[in-house]
């Protein structure tokens, strides 16, 4: 059978994504570059027995995904820019209450109301320090229709099987520029759904550790009762100040993404095995730096794209190696060097890293790519 | 930049130039199998503003979305002329509405002009329908997609009760660039 293929939008792919994967539950504030998410969501959702629901403000949208979570449905949100400021400090609490979400963020210029219709990769940082305390960090960075809808899917697969909130995070180019996309067949990508508890539900403890580091979650209204609190927690959820519990809980909900990363990052190597000078780049920029890598391997450069899928939890591991054998790095990014940082911290001064920062809300062309390894070669 | 044909539709916010850029891709990508990326630059208004859309065509991947050096350029407001005309390749396609763009740049391009917005409103009969007279003009002038596929991703598009209105606008479009050509 033919699969189905379409001309398609970035964000409309990422709601097509989220319903691949079971969502069943929308709740946001319309705010560009994200709104067309938002848009599929409330006409689609009523069609396979879902939610929608247009709140008050992003405080409100995303309090109402992690209410929703509760019930045992798979959740999601969307926002840009200042939404994604507002939603912070609930989605801290779903770190700690670790309630599955996934929270699309199409990223615009900033900080405050910034460039509204501009692209950026300016919020990397906010997924991880974004709100305060030390919590885990999930955020994906897409650069094609195919690959939004594909992630979304893996964001949904990975809130619920690490029971922690999951970032997609696409440039505003991403989001809006359309392309061809065929549409994965109903089985054909993995679908996760969180573990359901198997204690009768008197035993029943939302963070009991006797199950591991992801705790089984039960769905309110299913005769499960427990309590839901932001404050440290015991196993049973009611509050402790407890110093040893603290300590071994927050390190516990840090470790279920920490030692797990080797099965949440994921990254893409384009000619890097004999590259001298490596681009690592997200998002559109990276297809502004594959090009500029052609364009360079014809003119007797040895380029290679090193293309992050996930920025968080972030490959430290793999760019050490590839440092020590690169004569340099190029970090373009549509921010003042958030991923630049990031490189610098994880290469231990193994070759130099020259960045490309473009704020203006123009993208990163491959010119300026191309310039730059000319330069550095 | 071998392999890419690189099409820019510019003007104000609200002449509707991102659809037109979309069906462009669409009838590039979907009905003559090639592919095709569309993206789009606008201002926060929602009317006015310098606004366009760009649509890249090629046998092969795209990698990078956006224009690096334009092929094609529709620019229906002088503000977009003046803006988004840096990066026209030399002997591109330049289409300019002939009431709105007095001033064309400087610059050995293939340009021409007609009335568009006028022929929408008088002619057609809806001046909402600019858009697709320039889509027309824009198919029979670059020949980047095959007439056919366009006409059919334009009524893709459409509304029922708007689909003679569509056909009119286009027709009418690729017979005025057909015409303003020679």
């Amino acid at each position: 059978m033919a699969k189905k293929v379409a001309f398609m939008q970035g964000n409309e792919a990422a709601a097509q994504g989220a319903l691949y994967a079971g969502c069943k539950f929308f709740a946001g504030y319309p705010i560009t570059p994200s709104t067309e998410v938002a848009e599929v969501m409330s006409g689609e959702l009523p069609k396979v027995g879902g939610k929608f629901i247009q709140m008050e403000d992003e405080i409100g949208a995303m309090a109402a995904v992690i209410g929703a979570a509760l019930t045992g449905k798979k959740v999601l949100t969307a926002t840009s820019g200042p939404g994604l400021s507002l939603k912070q400090e609930s989605i801290g609490y779903a770190c700690i209450t670790e309630v599955p979400c996934v929270i699309i963020n199409v990223m615009r210029g900033g900080p405050s109301t910034g460039m509204p219709t501009g692209p950026s990769q300016s919020d990397v940082m906010c997924a991880k320090w974004g709100t305060h305390g030390d919590h885990p960090a999930i955020c994906l960075v897409p650069a094609s229709v195919q690959e939004l809808f594909e992630e979304t899917v893996r964001a949904f697969n990975l809130a619920e099987k690490y029971r922690t909130p999951v970032m997609v995070m696409p440039d505003e180019i991403v989001g809006h520029m359309r392309e061809r996309i065929v549409f994965p067949e109903p089985g054909e990508l993995e679908v996760i759904n969180r573990t359901q508890p198997t204690v009768p539900p008197e035993q029943y403890k939302p963070y009991d550790t006797q199950f591991g580091d992801v705790p089984p979650l039960a769905a309110f209204g299913s005769g499960y009762r427990f309590h839901v609190t932001g404050l440290n927690k015991m196993a049973d959820g009611f509050p402790t100040t407890k110093a040893a519990i603290v300590q071994a809980e927050e390190e516990r909900q840090v470790r279920k993404v920490e030692a797990n990363r080797a099965d949440i990052m994921k990254w893409e190597e384009y000619l890097v095995d004999d590259a001298e000078v490596v681009v690592v780049a997200f998002g559109s920029t990276s297809r502004s730096a594959r090009f500029a890598v052609n364009e360079a391997r014809k003119q007797g450069i040895k380029a290679g794209l090193f293309r992050l899928i996930t920025f968080w939890p972030f490959p430290e591991e793999r760019l050490l190696e590839i440092s020590k054998k690169v004569k340099a790095f190029i970090t373009p990014e549509m921010n003042l060097g958030m991923c630049t940082g990031v490189v610098k911290g994880c290469i231990e001064g193994n070759a130099p890293v020259h960045g490309i920062f473009r704020v203006d809300g123009e993208p990163i062309n491959p010119n300026e790519i191309l310039s730059k390894m000319k330069e550095v070669k | 930049m071998s392999g890419r044909y690189e099409l820019r539709f510019s003007g104000a916010g609200g002449q509707g130039l991102i659809l037109a850029g979309v069906i462009m891709a669409e009838a590039a990508s979907i009905y003559d199998g090639k592919q095709a990326v569309q993206s789009q630059s606008y201002g926060p208004e929602a009317r006015g503003g310098a606004s366009k859309s760009e649509v890249v065509i090629s046998e092969g991947p795209i990698d990078y979305p956006k224009a690096t050096v334009v092929d094609a350029l529709l620019a229906l407001t002088q503000e977009a002329c003046d803006k988004y005309s840096h990066d026209l390749k030399e002997g591109g396609v330049l289409l300019i509405d002939s009431d709105l763009v007095t001033k064309a740049p400087a610059g050995n391009y293939n340009v021409v002009s007609f009335p568009i917005i006028n022929t929408a409103k008088n002619e057609v009969g809806r001046e909402i329908v600019a858009n697709i007279v320039a889509l027309g003009a824009m198919v029979a002038l670059t020949g980047v997609v095959s007439k056919e596929s366009a006409e059919k991703a334009v009524l893709a598009r459409v509304p029922e009760a708007f689909v003679d209105l569509n056909k009119k606008a286009f027709q009418m479009g690729y017979e005025k660039a057909m015409a303003a050509k020679k």
